[in-house]
């Protein structure tokens, strides 16, 4: 009797599960996104393919997909150097599929009625690591602004958001002054900067559009390649889309595992992403790629062009169309 | 003489008033420990409510029906908590079936069979400082140990059981103190009727002391539900829109435990995800969510008052 039950717990234990899951991790800001696709994709193929989407972070979930751990990992920027080589340790090959734009808004406090735009030096003056504790006020950075001391808001170190600013705006991802307020969660950064009247701080564009009340985005001015100033930008869906909200707008990704795309559940999901993305993306407020960009990215899905098109580091002001023509290495 | 006399007297009465004086400082001072007492009181509920208030006014409005049949959405009036209370529900049972009998069954070896040596002396101080270990640790030891070495993956199984380890040392420490309420003569009674060990514990020990063991599970079971870093380290996951697989079924071999090994999230996990997201609709969610947390573990601590009120009425020794 006992040896019976055994047995039939043990079956019971084997039973085949019924619909084939998608694992997905990865950052946080991609999360929105993913979360939206999964759920229409879910309610699709329903009770056919599941979806489990996590929020380990870029770097978190870049470890779990180098270890075979995931089928699609989620990313606010370029797989970096270590993490190639991490992947290649296990053989694991992948597609790297940009599928949006995220912007990084620098932000003060409403009540600084003062400072409407600054420029990529004056920001670099303001967060390159040998600031630390010597430039602490704003006459330092501009001798037209007040003579008072500021107080920094930004994104924490594990964060892809530090890893692209830091890129383009001191020019070395995560080469930044320490002493600053950061947070891993930008909510955090939201309720500091509303608070001081003297604060600036940067964060992602949804964390600016969804409190647009408590904050004020300050606009943007870059040289162009002459070293000419060019006029200031401030962020928005038309700036992002059209590249002139420069440096600090980026692509997004998903990166697809290249053992996982034989599995119909991870093809069916990754195609699903490309064909929805036009509509889903700026459904939860971020800024969709041009339609041209989304026919590219299928087209290297369908060919299967593996690699990444980085060389482990962010590309700084690169068009759309022209990275996903790049020639991948790795 | 009469002097004398007199400054003895006036020397009396200096006393009296002394110790009068004394007396009413010492009353004073009794009063004023009693207002600070309750001062210290008053300021930890006050906070703890002014917080509960505070949520539940926010989250309260979106409780609904549907906020416990749907699942999370990114349309923040769709969402629901459907998958998160499914899961925190299946994590618990796993947290009872190896907190429980664990736990009890040290208990009741540390108080009536454990010889009192050094060793055991080891045990107890090891079981008390575990208790004190922050959850965070547990996740750590849980994701080497379940996730990587014994292949358990990101499941149920391995939430319950790290929450189950983690809830362990409050089983074993209530066990203990409600078998130790247990007064002596009990057992030598039930001895001097011919009783074994075991029959004396399983006859009388146990039940007379099931009513404080029973509250110490349930205490230890709301800790766990809200419990929510052991679990994020061991990769639990955000966005889940489906549930486990049933454990019944109506074909052969007709219970399932394909739910063990699922993915899951829980509430606390929910919540958090929706705290931290830009939109304010989102934000109430993650308040509703709490309350529901909230009364959840209210209604559980509730309980185990319930319990303890009705055994302690029944018994008398």
């Amino acid at each position: 009797m006992m040896l019976k039950l055994a047995a039939l717990l043990v079956f019971a234990w084997m039973a085949p599960a019924f619909s084939q899951t998608v694992v997905v991790d990865g950052s946080s800001t991609v999360y929105p996104i993913t979360e939206a696709v999964a759920e229409e994709f879910q309610k699709e193929f329903r009770g056919k393919y599941k979806v489990t989407v996590g929020t380990k972070g870029t770097g978190g979930g870049f470890k779990r997909f180098c270890r075979g751990e995931t089928d699609v990992q989620n990313a606010s920027r370029p797989i970096l150097k270590v993490e190639i080589d991490a992947c290649k340790k296990i053989d694991l090959k992948f597609i790297e599929l940009p599928i949006a734009y995220d912007a990084t808004v620098v932000v003060v406090n409403p009540k600084n009625d003062w400072l409407k735009d600054i420029t990529v030096d004056e920001l670099k003056k303001i967060w390159e690591p040998s600031a630390q504790g010597k430039v602490t006020k704003w006459n330092q950075v501009n001798p037209k602004w007040p003579d008072q001391a500021f107080k920094l808001f930004g994104a924490g170190s594990d964060s892809g958001t530090f890893d692209y600013f830091t890129e383009a705006i001191v020019g070395k991802a995560k080469a930044s002054r320490g002493d600053y307020t950061a947070s891993e969660d930008d909510n955090t950064l939201v309720q500091g900067v509303s608070q001081e009247k003297n604060a600036i701080g940067y964060l992602p564009m949804a964390y600016y559009l969804g409190n647009k009340d408590k904050l004020k985005a300050v606009g943007i001015i870059r040289n162009d390649k002459k070293g000419k100033a060019l006029p200031s930008v401030l962020p928005s869906r038309e700036t992002v889309e059209n590249g002139t909200y420069a440096p600090l707008s980026r692509p997004i990704f998903i990166y697809v595992s290249q053992k996982s795309l034989s599995k119909p559940e991870v093809k069916e999901y990754t195609n699903y992403f490309l064909k929805t993305a036009p509509t889903l993306v700026p459904s939860v407020q971020y800024v969709p790629l041009p339609p041209k960009a989304y026919d590219l990215a299928k087209k290297n899905l369908d060919s299967g062009k593996l690699g990444t098109v980085f060389e482990g580091h962010s590309e700084v002001g690169l068009k759309i169309e022209d990275l996903l023509k790049k020639e991948t290495k790795n | 003489m009469f002097q004398a006399q007199a400054s003895r007297l006036t020397k009396e009465s200096m006393g009296e008033v002394d110790i009068a004086r004394n007396l009413k400082w010492r009353r004073m001072k009794n009063f004023m420990f009693s207002v600070v007492g309750l001062l210290t009181l008053l300021f930890a509920i006050c906070t703890l409510l002014a917080l509960f208030i505070d949520l539940a006014l926010t989250g309260v409005p979106r409780i609904s029906a549907e906020f416990f049949t749907s699942f999370p959405s990114r349309f923040p009036e769709k969402a629901g908590i459907l998958s998160a209370w499914v899961g925190s529900l299946a994590v618990m049972v796993v947290t009872a079936f190896v907190a429980i009998p664990i736990g009890v069954a040290a208990g009741i070896y540390l108080e009536e069979y454990a010889p009192k040596n050094f060793f055991t002396k080891i045990i107890e101080l090891n079981i008390i400082n575990l208790a004190g270990v922050p959850s965070i640790t547990f996740g750590l030891m849980a994701l080497g140990l379940f996730v990587y070495k014994l292949k358990f993956g990101q499941s149920i199984l391995t939430a319950g059981m790290t929450l189950g380890l983690l809830v362990l040392p409050i089983v074993i420490v209530t066990t203990r103190e409600a078998i130790r309420t247990i007064p002596n003569s009990i057992r030598e009674a039930s001895y001097g009727l011919g009783a074994s060990h075991w029959q004396t514990i399983q006859h009388h020990v146990l039940p007379y002391s099931s009513g404080g063991i029973l509250t110490g599970v349930i205490i230890s079971l709301s800790r766990a539900i809200g419990e929510t870093a052991p679990l994020i380290t061991i990769g639990a996951l955000t966005f889940i829109a489906f549930l486990p697989t049933a454990p019944v079924s109506e074909v052969f071999p007709y219970v399932s435990f394909q739910w063990l090994s699922d993915a899951f999230t829980v509430m606390p996990i929910q919540m958090f995800n929706w705290v931290s997201r830009p939109q304010k609709e989102f934000h109430v969610n993650a308040a509703a969510t709490g309350t529901v947390l909230l009364i959840m573990t209210l209604l559980m601590n509730g309980v185990a008052i319930f319990i303890r009120y009705r055994f302690r009425r029944r018994m008398k020794w």
